[in-house]
């Protein structure tokens, strides 16, 4: 008794072609046309250079999710809709298929490996730091709050009662940050440039943002850190290099949150 | 393959003495049956507890600003909810409750390898339950760290009081009752099985306990360890998880998640056994591609124990590419999981009662959970997302759908084996209906507010934030959810009052747990069926479609060359 | 016993692998003395079903084949019930709560586990039954 069941083996393999060519036609699609016109599924578009980046990496996955999702969804809608038990009669015990098998073996891992060299591009330009930045800032969490000093011009910002501190950035410019805690873990999150990293204590992190939008951000903590965490947010704002120059030279004499 | 002659193998009931019964049989039992429902029963109570604190923490973000409760309460609903979910449902319900049940009658034994063992099991879990609960008596409250107690927050300086050490003794209790319960389970896989019943013909449910019970045994002593650390950090002086006496706070997260990924997956992997037990089932067909399971369930506990930094992406201080990945890989042996589920569908005869039902609903948001779990596994995609609600989103994704749909998959299929009573299949499904709809009503809108900057574990958000509506759908979703759940118990209830006697093997089963009596005796088998396949009740009950009738095994991979051989 | 052995074997290679490409690749030597320790979960349990299944006979419910009538009563006497699982429980439990409500819950405790020690031995002795 041969458990291979020829008519199946046909049609599965057909269809799992046809979800192969339609996903990689997408896939192709889409980085033809720059990703930039395709939808963002939800996700900030992201106002860093490096923040664009994840933008475009997190719209490769969610593009190529879909005929994966597909691939499962068709076929269990397929079976729900059609083999629903009619009779009494028992179906031909199919114990296993090789070339189906391998099939749903082999081509994850070839999409695994598509998504790796992706991800280590991406990743490699999102925490590559700058050797000659053009502006450093020190930030300091701590419960439950920010400070921002700004080396080169002597400014401080921090947190005051409810008054949140602005994280001034220029816009074109690398700004490299420097980032520790004085207390617990936190985590400085600044959702519009679709980044986030821990402050440790004991740990100092570096990372650069390269603003290319002008505009006013909201910055929070999004590590657990106690009571108030749900408080410790803070202001980002990304001027014109001008405007910039305005603003530090406005703030370096009185050098405090207000 | 020899031909065998169909006399029942005689299985000699070992002799035993007078049981009491009520109360003290409750205190006293070493059967495994009694144990595994005294597990089902206190884990489904922890399980309601938890899933109340989950309404509560709903209704704080209904609105805006809200003052429901404080954020101090706030931190301690969610901590506990977490813990209890995780560390007193998920993981006991599995493996205290099913798997203890279960597994003995899948594989012809008479008991667990070391009953006393299961017994003190299940009193560490419960007295580590009851633990847990004390903490919201204490003066200081409850643990408020959320449930990984991230070290220096967890210290004595930032969390003092008895709730944060109550948490500690707990999670070590439960932790020694979960090691028990492995080398519980792993001795008995290993060396009380039927005669005939060889590795390769254990049910896939089998096979997945054997390898959780191996990564419990991995991952819960590191978790045990690091317990003591910190411990000994607040009470004792040392300075192991303090920047101020030399110590590293950020090896408490590497200690923490080398435990906590493995344990995700202990946490996942009973749940997959379980619904591959139930497909085929109802599907009226063998699993489709049982090595390959077995081989993908091998493969992710190897990998789960090589993934932990994946959690620890944004400290900036692990080695991003190759977490990356090796988790980006463990996808693959899950995705296997999910084609092989639909593939035994594939041309079954599909019967849709309530455990299938079930089932299906957990393929769908696992493999939703799964895809972005993929997503979060590239650091990039992760910096943007970790602790925001796309992360609360994936995980319940993936555990919702494995401790609650898979589980009761589970338990509805096992229900008339554990009581020799049928359910109400209409409330079943009803209760599928409004949980699943609650379900995706509740977790689908936390994507999309992930994305938008909802970090997790916050008590409050302000009204500009634009996050609102989907709080308050999801909310919405988190009450639909809850009355599922009443009727649930409306249909326990209602089966228990008015019993409708189910028969040994209403499902036409495959496997040897319905080859005895539902219940079954005490020592469970009278007299085995012949085991001479994965599915001998199957094999005994259409002896014309028996599994033992297929050409042995290597003609699969090289047919031709057989064809040859035979022509020779 | 072959298969269990090579689950365990597997694991343990498979794991030791892994920590090779880590170590070298990363330097980090704290958590590889974690992957190394787990690498002996794996080879040592392995090591000792490899040794005991090439001096054995395979053991009924490792044959395909199996006689019917062959294998009686290889499976000894299961204790029904003891109370002592729950006195030592009761026990850890108290001990375990002197770590946050002081010394005098785990002089309770620690008497309830050696009792329980105790005659929990004594009474599984007792005429071969358990
Ligand atoms: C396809 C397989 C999976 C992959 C690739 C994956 C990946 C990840 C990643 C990278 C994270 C970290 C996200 C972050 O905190 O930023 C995560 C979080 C989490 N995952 Fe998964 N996951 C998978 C399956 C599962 C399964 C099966 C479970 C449990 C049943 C699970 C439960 C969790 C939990 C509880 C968290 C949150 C932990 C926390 O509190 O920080 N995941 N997952
Ligand atoms: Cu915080
Ligand atoms: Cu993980």
């Amino acid at each position: 008794m041969r458990t291979i069941d020829v008519a199946s083996r046909s049609f599965s393999v057909v269809r799992v072609v046809r979800v192969v060519r339609v996903g990689s036609a997408l896939v192709l699609g889409g980085l033809v046309l720059g990703a930039c016109n395709l939808p963002g599924f939800g996700a900030d578009r992201g106002a860093t250079t490096q923040g664009h980046s994840t933008f475009h990496l997190f719209q490769f996955f969610a593009i190529l999710s879909i005929p994966v999702l597909l691939s499962v969804f068709v076929p269990l809608v397929y079976a729900i809709l059609r083999f629903k038990r009619r009779g009494d009669e028992i179906p031909k015990q199919t114990h296993s298929h090789i070339p189906i098998e391998i099939v749903y073996t082999v081509v994850p891992i070839i999409i695994i490996v598509v998504l790796f060299v992706f991800t280590v591009r991406v990743e490699n330009k999102v925490t590559a730091v700058s050797a000659h930045p053009n502006l450093r800032v020190d930030v300091t969490a701590y419960q439950w709050g920010w400070k921002f000093y700004y080396p080169s011009l002597g400014i401080t910002e921090y947190t005051e009662g409810n008054h949140y501190p602005d994280l001034v950035l220029p816009e074109n410019e690398t700004t490299t940050v420097r980032l520790v805690s004085s207390d617990v873990v936190h985590g400085f999150y600044i959702p519009a440039f679709d980044f986030s990293r821990y402050a440790l204590p004991g740990v100092t992190n570096y990372f650069d943002f390269t603003p290319n939008q002008v505009g006013s951000f909201i910055g929070r903590c999004s590590q657990l850190c106690g009571l108030y965490h749900s408080e410790m947010l803070f202001h980002v704002s990304v001027d014109t290099p001008a405007g910039f120059n305005a603003w530090a030279s406005s703030h370096s004499s009185n050098s405090k949150g207000a | 393959m020899a031909v065998i002659d169909d006399t029942v193998t005689e299985h000699v009931v070992p002799h035993h003495a007078e049981e009491p019964s009520g109360f003290y049989r409750w205190l006293t039992s070493t059967d495994h049956k009694v144990i595994g429902k005294n597990y089902l029963y206190t884990s489904l109570a922890f399980f309601f507890i938890a899933g109340l604190m989950a309404v509560l923490i709903r209704t704080q973000l209904f609105s805006p600003n809200n003052h429901f409760v404080s954020p101090q309460t706030y931190n301690e609903l969610f901590t506990i909810h977490g813990s209890m979910m995780l560390y007193l449902f998920a993981g006991p319900f599995a493996f205290g409750g099913v798997a203890n049940y279960i597994i003995p009658l899948q594989i012809g034994a008479p008991d667990m390898a070391f009953p006393r063992l299961n017994s003190l099991s299940y009193w560490l879990f419960l007295t580590g339950g009851i633990t847990m609960l004390l903490g919201f008596l204490t003066a200081s409250g409850a643990a408020a760290f959320g449930w990984v107690a991230y070290a220096p927050l967890s210290e004595a300086t930032n969390s003092p009081g008895a709730g944060p050490d109550l948490w500690i003794v707990s999670v070590a209790l439960v932790g020694f009752s979960g090691i028990f319960t492995a080398v519980n389970l792993v001795t008995t896989i290993m060396y009380l099985r039927a005669p005939g019943l060889t590795m390769f013909r254990m049910p896939i449910f089998t096979w997945n306990m054997l390898v959780t019970g191996i990564l419990i045994l991995i991952s819960f002593p590191v978790l045990t360890a690091a317990l003591i650390l910190l411990y000994a950090d607040r009470h004792f002086g040392t300075h192991i998880f303090t920047v101020a006496g030399g110590g590293v706070p950020v090896l408490w997260q590497n200690l923490f998640w080398f435990f906590g990924h493995p344990e995700v997956y202990i946490l996942a992997l009973p749940y997959f056994g379980m619904v591959t037990e139930v497909i085929p089932v109802f599907s009226r067909k063998p699993v489709f591609g049982y090595k390959g399971l077995v081989f993908a369930t091998l493969a992710i506990a190897g990998l789960s124990t090589g993934v932990w930094a994946h959690h620890m992406f944004t400290t900036g201080t692990v080695l991003l590419p190759f977490f990356s990945a090796l988790s980006l890989l463990i996808a693959v042996p899950t995705g296997i999981k999910i084609y092989t589920w639909v593939a035994t569908m594939w041309k079954g005869s599909l019967d849709f009662k309530t455990p299938l039902t079930f089932s299906i609903g957990f393929i769908v948001a696992f493999t939703m959970g799964g895809i972005t779990g993929v997503m979060l596994a590239a650091p990039p995609i992760d910096f943007y997302t970790h602790d925001t609600y796309f992360v609360v989103a994936h995980f319940h994704q993936v555990l919702f759908g494995s401790a609650v749909l898979a589980g009761f998959a589970g338990l509805y299929y096992w229900y008339p084996k554990l009581t020799g009573r049928m359910y109400r299949e209409g409330l079943g499904k009803l209760h599928f209906w409004l949980i699943f709809i609650g379900f995706n009503v509740t977790f689908l809108p936390q994507y999309v507010v992930g994305l938008r900057g909802m970090p997790r574990r916050i008590a409050e958000y302000a009204a500009s934030d634009g996050f609102t509506f989907l709080n308050r759908v999801s909310t919405v979703g988190a009450y639909i959810t809850a009355i599922g759940f009443l009727v649930f118990i409306w249909n326990m209830w209602i089966s228990w009052r008015r019993p409708i006697p189910a028969g040994d093997n209403p499902w036409d089963g495959h496997t040897l747990e319905w080859g005895t009596s539902s219940p079954p005796p005490s020592h469970n088998f009278h007299s085995l069926p012949p085991i001479r396949s994965q599915r001998p009740v199957w094999d005994a009950n259409h002896p014309e479609h028996a599994d033992y009738l297929r050409p042995p095994e290597p003609s699969r991979f090289s047919s031709r060359r057989d064809e040859a051989v035979v022509d020779r | 016993m072959k298969t269990e052995f090579r689950v365990y074997t597997g694991i343990g290679i498979f794991i030791l692998v892994m920590l090779l490409v880590y170590f070298f690749w990363s330097g980090d030597g704290g958590n590889s003395i974690l992957l190394f320790a787990t690498v002996g979960l794996g080879l040592l349990p392995g090591a000792y079903l490899g040794w005991w299944s090439r001096r054995m006979e395979p053991r009924p419910e490792d044959r395909e084949v199996v006689e019917p009538g062959g294998v009686a009563d290889q499976l000894g006497a299961f204790p029904t019930h003891s109370i002592w699982p729950f006195v030592l429980g009761v026990g850890v439990f108290l001990t375990a709560l002197a770590f946050v409500f002081g010394i005098w819950t785990a002089v309770v405790g620690l008497s309830f586990c050696f009792s329980a020690a105790l005659w929990g031995t004594l009474s599984s002795r007792r005429g071969g039954l358990i």
